[in-house]
């Protein structure tokens, strides 16, 4: 990252205060507190059972956590619910892959367009211009996505049909074809093989890159959080144990130790 | 889905189909099928019921909730029907048609609100309220069945533009009409924005619902679309077929016939409405016809339609294990390996 950017690192996008969230006596997040930059790609990182996963379901409306705040570009998101928050422009890929499997891929990555095109359906079942047009130009956006993701010749595949590393793909597609101007990415190269996560963080850093879409991302591999990410946020047990850019992270004693699993005197 | 792409995604192939099917349903067969046996009780039921499977296959095929109480919705828009002629001077009959489907969508809107809750058997029973509701709510309230006491209601006649439809071909023209212009707004939907949202609801909701699609708003919208297609479907076959109106007629049994036609045809088919119901209607027939002509009255006849219920049922079963995608992928299979050679 040596050259200038085109979207320089800004102000805070979004910003978690103080969450917690238990199930029951389970807590999967402590009184966890970060935020996220504009334009930044932003890693969060931690143990199995840190609570990344709860943290990106709290920012997405899936779970509510019972105290605490998350603040998108300087609005409290009070209403909890997955479909409103994607209304207000975060989109997300999920850890286990949730695409709907027996669609084609095209269709797949026209569901993430679901917020541009607002034809009822009466326009659809007449096919008035409205309907048709908004048809159109939304299938182009996909077939770039798609020309851009390189996955040209599986777009009517049925997307259970394809093998995992085709999918994850697919589901950033989906992801990428909101527009939304955050991604919630939940461990977007899990299970891939090296070269096949060479390229996810290509298609990663060249969306932040040429959009500008801001990008949280869970990751394992250690060696792409601190080839990719600007930031680094750590939980562990739910509690967040750093914060800051991967060189800092790379030094902090305390991440070590959460990682070694040192004992403290 | 090549270039020859000619609207939206309908490609020539889909037009010289739809024109074939034209030509055989509105030319070949008024000309060729002269007894009235075949239009009102094969054809005219048929379209009827693959009509009431649409709307089935809209809410289970692809939304994915199972509902089972399609021919509840069919009473309501059946009843509609009947008042909505009696009860308003010179309506015209598709506009009556028209709003028994709607007045049907209001119910289902009303009974597709335990898919918010719940899901999968648990919706089924849910659902078996509409059902009940409906056709106990018609038998209850005198007013439905305008103070009739025989509890059969003779349907009125359909007249369109002062001339009245009443030989089995002419209501056949008119449920083809019907059926022609439905069928191809359903597909329409299917194939548009509106039929993604319901296959994303099916296959995953909550990643549906992180990609700003609203489950309440899709499934209700399912619900109500699907009701009006049984409305509708209800009120012509009660108005062609049946020729009378009776609660009894839209009891479970054909509320499960529906449900089976779907299964059998392939769910989230529009294909599969039009051939599970050709399925499940004349296959009885045609095993009544095989027992009859091979046996000779040999077997007593009553023993023969408790074959024909047997035979019918492992055919089912049958069919379940070996093609569980229905008889609309069967169909395709057929089709691919032609193509192929």
């Amino acid at each position: 990252m040596t050259q200038e950017r085109r979207f320089p690192i800004g102000s805070p996008i979004l910003e978690v205060k103080n969450v917690s969230l238990s199930f029951g006596g389970v807590k999967a997040i402590t009184n966890a507190s970060f935020s996220i930059l504009t334009h930044e790609i932003k890693a969060i990182i931690g143990p199995n059972g840190a609570g990344k996963s709860s943290m990106l379901n709290c920012i997405n409306g899936i779970y509510k956590p019972q105290q605490g705040s998350i603040i998108f570009k300087n609005e409290l998101l009070s209403k909890v619910n997955p479909n409103l928050i994607a209304k207000k422009g975060i989109s997300r890929t999920f850890q286990n892959l949730a695409l709907f499997k027996r669609m084609s891929v095209l269709d797949n990555i026209l569901i993430g367009r679901r917020l541009h095109m607002n034809a009822n359906f009466i326009q659809v079942a007449f096919q008035t211009n409205k309907a048709r047009k908004e048809e159109i130009e939304n299938r182009k956006k996909c077939e770039e996505i798609i020309e851009f993701l390189e996955i040209d010749d599986i777009k009517n595949t049925p997307v259970g049909k394809l093998p995992y590393g085709l999918q994850k793909k697919v589901e950033l597609g989906r992801a990428l074809a909101t527009e939304a101007e955050v991604l919630l990415l939940d461990e977007p190269m899990a299970g891939m093989n090296v070269e096949e996560k060479r390229e996810m963080c290509r298609f990663i850093l060249k969306v932040n890159d040429e959009i500008g879409t801001t990008m949280v991302l869970i990751e394992h591999d250690m060696g792409v959080v601190m080839d990719i990410s600007d930031n680094v946020v750590v939980l562990d047990y739910g509690k967040t144990l750093a914060d800051g850019p991967p060189s800092e992270i790379r030094a902090n004693q305390d991440v070590i130790d959460a990682y070694l699993g040192v004992a403290h005197d | 889905m090549k270039s020859n792409k000619i609207f939206m995604e309908y490609t020539k192939n889909d037009l010289i189909n739809f024109l074939l099917l034209m030509i055989i349903s509105l030319l070949i067969i008024p000309i060729t099928v002269k007894s009235g046996y075949w239009y009102s009780s094969i054809l005219i039921p048929w379209l009827c019921l693959a009509l009431a499977s649409i709307g089935q296959q809209i809410v289970m095929g692809y939304a994915g909730q199972l509902a089972l109480g399609a021919a509840g919705f069919m009473a309501a828009g059946a009843f509609a029907c009947y008042n909505l002629i009696l009860r308003v001077p010179d309506i015209p009959f598709f506009v009556a048609l028209a709003l028994s489907g709607l007045i049907a969508a209001a119910f289902g809107i009303l009974f597709g609100l335990p898919s918010l809750r719940v899901r999968g058997i648990y919706l089924m029973v849910a659902t078996l309220a509409s059902q009940f509701f409906i056709v106990w709510m018609i038998d209850k309230f005198g007013w439905f069945k305008n103070y009739d006491s025989s509890g059969i209601i003779t349907a009125q006649d359909i007249v369109i533009m002062g001339k009245s439809f009443t030989s089995p071909l002419e209501m056949y023209l008119v449920i083809v009409f019907v059926v022609t212009v439905l069928t191809l707004l359903a597909i329409n939907m299917a194939r548009g924005s509106t039929g993604r949202n319901w296959m994303a609801v099916r296959d995953m909701d909550i990643a549906a619902e992180s990609m700003g699609i609203s489950l309440l708003r899709t499934k209700l919208q399912a619900f109500a679309i699907s009701a009006f297609y049984c409305g509708v479907a209800g009120a012509l076959f009660a108005f062609t077929y049946l020729k009378s109106l009776e609660p009894v007629a839209f009891d479970i049994k054909l509320s499960f016939k529906i449900l089976f036609m779907v299964i059998l045809g392939g769910l989230g088919t529009i294909s599969g409405a039009f051939i599970g119901a050709a399925f499940i209607l004349l296959f009885p027939v045609l095993l009544n016809s095989i027992g009859n002509n091979v046996f000779h009255g040999a077997i007593d006849a009553t023993i023969i339609s408790s074959i024909e219920q047997v035979v019918f049922g492992v055919l089912i079963i049958i069919f379940m294990i070996y093609e569980p995608l229905g008889m609309a992928k069967l169909w395709d299979n057929i089709r691919l390996k032609f193509k192929k050679r």
